[in-house]
């Protein structure tokens, strides 16, 4: 196990910046997350700690020490890729059991410890078979016994889950952290599925074309995103983003006008009624409503913007009508028009 | 997807040219499909008489063509001594097995096979050995310059082998190689490695970059990875650049009978070729050898046929 730093590392293919200057320290035994959309630079991060590529500027730590000298073999880092890249010529024992062969193990201890990680995956039936016999969500399992089996330093996961279908993927996610919880290995994950980042992650950052828009626990980029790319890319379905100059009675910071800022409102902090008493609350044409079992999701139109807020399943108002959005004042964003900075 | 008017147009344009080719009493018509509202009654190709008939005579011809100078090495060789410049008879009057005989008593014809057969595989085994380790290089870590550097791989094999065979002639006699099976198989494997190379560079390019990647956080070295990972997944590609390697040098003529000067290297093709005598040529005896030597590579052309076919296609379709 070990604590990861980035000192300044920039990586560039060509022309195209891939990385710029990224720099912060994943702590040791730590869940990280880095979540963005694709080209983002996540997945060249992981390659950069496994050291499959080599930074073009600055340095990566292993618990202080840089590592940029060393070759993948040499870091003790295992890796679970996207598309498991399980050796089809092997068993999966042989397929787990490999990375402990290459370092010289005696054969009787490499059993020993394939069907340890074999029973705790739940896979010890599928020992003798080729990976092209297994269903996707044995591959995977496969492919995590094969990282798992050596009692790496530091996990990276490579988009794990994007290949299983949806109910397959809760149940592999709340297996991740049942692994994590139990081995404590510093786990680096990177996934464009801001769910997946929330539900699992210490810690989380949010990347955007090779620069970190924000670090921090789940909650608190969901809760302050520091800027507008962070809070719409966090939380499902995306945050509202009006025209200050529509929301009545604003609390603005100091010096700042209507005209210098936007208002992120999460839909759930919006509550949509047919008849409100509060004075403040929107009126906007309800456009259609999406029942999502405990909520219903109401879009609204309020002069050519959007907003989405929650009603109550039992008193939807109709599409068409005219309904009140009643906006949580405690839970408003205001980011700069232009930067799209956190202003409050 | 059918209700767009262009692909309706087409459609209907098909359907009324084929219903001009169609003669109207449907002999062959088939009605089987007479449910489903689009299908369009055509006559089935393969059961054309003049269709089928232009087929076979087509196979016809080409094996004739292939196969007609095997056929009369054949028939010259079971020939008696008598007829065998004369003609007729176009058929032997009886059938003979002398002259092979006399191929294994005249000549050293067995260690002339054996040559062969050592030149062939040590020039199959270095082509394939180097011709990987630039394949991989070339796909899994990136070199740069892929592009140019297959070009100019493929640009070396354009040379015609009577213009390089003084030059290496002069380069084998300064290394002391000369009448040696060495000159040969380092010879055939130069000559061979172009063709390794693109082969195997077309099958290496279609395993997946994740799984050298997976070997090396798994604790490979690059050459540990080449070996137990990527080399056992290209087998069949192995297999296919190895025949083709194997055959062009078991068959090579020009640089063997100008590097070899003894049986002690000579190898089957120039010892065919020097068995005519002072007085007599043994067209027997030659074409009794020549059958023989075909018989190898004949085998495991049928052994490995759709192997050699994967080979020469690597890379077109996917699959």
């Amino acid at each position: 196990m070990a604590a990861i730093g980035f000192d300044g590392v920039g990586k560039r293919f060509g022309t195209v910046t891939v990385l710029d200057g990224l720099r912060l320290t994943i702590a040791e035994g730590e869940f990280f997350t880095f979540v963005g959309p694709s080209g983002c630079g996540k997945s060249t991060t992981l390659s950069l700690i496994a050291g499959l590529e080599r930074p073009t500027s600055g340095r990566i730590l292993f618990d202080g020490r840089p590592v940029d000298h060393l070759a993948p073999r040499d870091r003790d880092v295992a890796m679970v890729f996207q598309s498991y890249a399980l050796y089809p010529h092997m068993s999966v024992a042989e397929n787990i059991g490999f990375p402990l062969k290459l370092r010289g193990v005696k054969p009787r201890e490499i059993g020993a410890a394939v069907a340890e990680v074999a029973r705790r995956l739940g896979i010890e039936a599928l020992l003798e078979r080729r990976p092209r016999e297994l269903s996707g969500g044995q591959r995977q399992r496969v492919a995590l016994g094969r990282a798992l089996v050596r009692r790496p330093r530091v996990f990276l996961l490579d988009e794990p889950l994007s290949n299983l279908d949806a109910r397959l993927r809760l149940e592999m996610r709340a297996e991740l952290k049942r692994l994590h919880a139990e081995y404590r290995i510093t786990t680096i994950y990177v996934t464009h599925d801001q769910e997946e980042a929330m539900a699992l992650s210490d810690r989380v950052a949010v990347l955007n074309a090779g620069r970190v828009e924000q670090c921090g626990p789940p909650l608190e980029l969901y809760r302050r995103p520091a800027n507008l790319f962070v809070a719409g890319f966090v939380g499902s379905p995306p945050i509202n983003v009006l025209d200050a100059r529509y929301v009545p009675d604003l609390a603005l910071p100091q010096g700042a006008s209507v005209d210098d800022v936007v208002v992120g409102v999460r839909p759930a902090d919006v509550r949509v009624t047919a008849a409100s008493d509060d004075p403040r609350a929107l009126a906007a044409e309800v456009l259609l409503a999406e029942p999502t079992g405990d909520d219903v999701w109401v879009v609204g139109r309020l002069d050519g913007q959007q907003i989405i807020g929650r009603a109550p399943p039992d008193a939807v108002p109709a599409p068409g009508s005219t309904a009140r959005f009643e906006l949580a004042r405690e839970r408003l964003h205001l980011f700069d028009r232009t930067t799209g900075r956190r202003v409050a | 997807m059918g209700s767009d008017p262009d692909s309706s147009m087409k459609r209907a344009a098909t359907y009324l040219a084929r219903r001009a080719l169609t003669p109207i009493s449907g002999a062959h018509i088939s009605r089987e499909k007479g449910s489903d509202p689009n299908f369009i009654p055509t006559r089935k190709k393969g059961s054309d008489p003049i269709f089928r008939v232009g087929t076979y005579l087509g196979v016809l011809l080409v094996a004739a063509y292939c196969l007609a100078p095997l056929a009369w090495q054949l028939v010259t060789s079971l020939r008696p001594p008598a007829e065998l410049t004369t003609l007729p008879p176009l058929l032997p009057t009886r059938i003979t097995f002398e002259h092979y005989a006399a191929v294994f008593t005249g000549h050293p014809f067995p260690r002339m096979l054996l040559n062969s057969f050592v030149v062939a595989a040590g020039a199959t085994v270095v082509a394939l050995a180097l011709g990987s380790a630039a394949a991989f290089a070339l796909t899994k870590m990136r070199a740069r310059g892929f592009g140019l550097i297959l070009a100019i791989v493929l640009a070396t094999s354009m040379f015609p082998p009577i213009a390089t065979v003084s030059p290496l002639y002069l380069l084998i006699n300064a290394l002391g190689l000369r009448d040696t099976l060495a000159a040969l198989i380092l010879t055939y494997a130069g000559f061979a490695l172009p063709l390794a190379i693109w082969v195997l560079t077309s099958f290496l390019r279609q395993l997946p970059d994740e799984l050298y990647s997976a070997a090396r956080v798994d604790g490979c070295t690059p050459r540990q990875a080449l070996v137990r990972v990527i080399l056992p997944l290209a087998a069949p590609g192995l297999t296919a650049t190895g025949l083709l390697v194997f055959i062009v040098a078991w068959n090579e003529f020009l640089y063997a009978l100008t590097f070899t000067a003894t049986e002690r290297s000579r190898t089957v093709p120039v010892g065919i070729a020097l068995f005519p005598g002072l007085h007599e040529v043994p067209w027997g005896e030659i074409a009794a050898a020549s059958l023989l030597v075909t018989v190898p590579v004949f085998v495991l052309v049928l052994l490995y046929q759709r192997r050699i076919v994967e080979g020469l296609t690597a890379g077109a379709v996917k699959g």
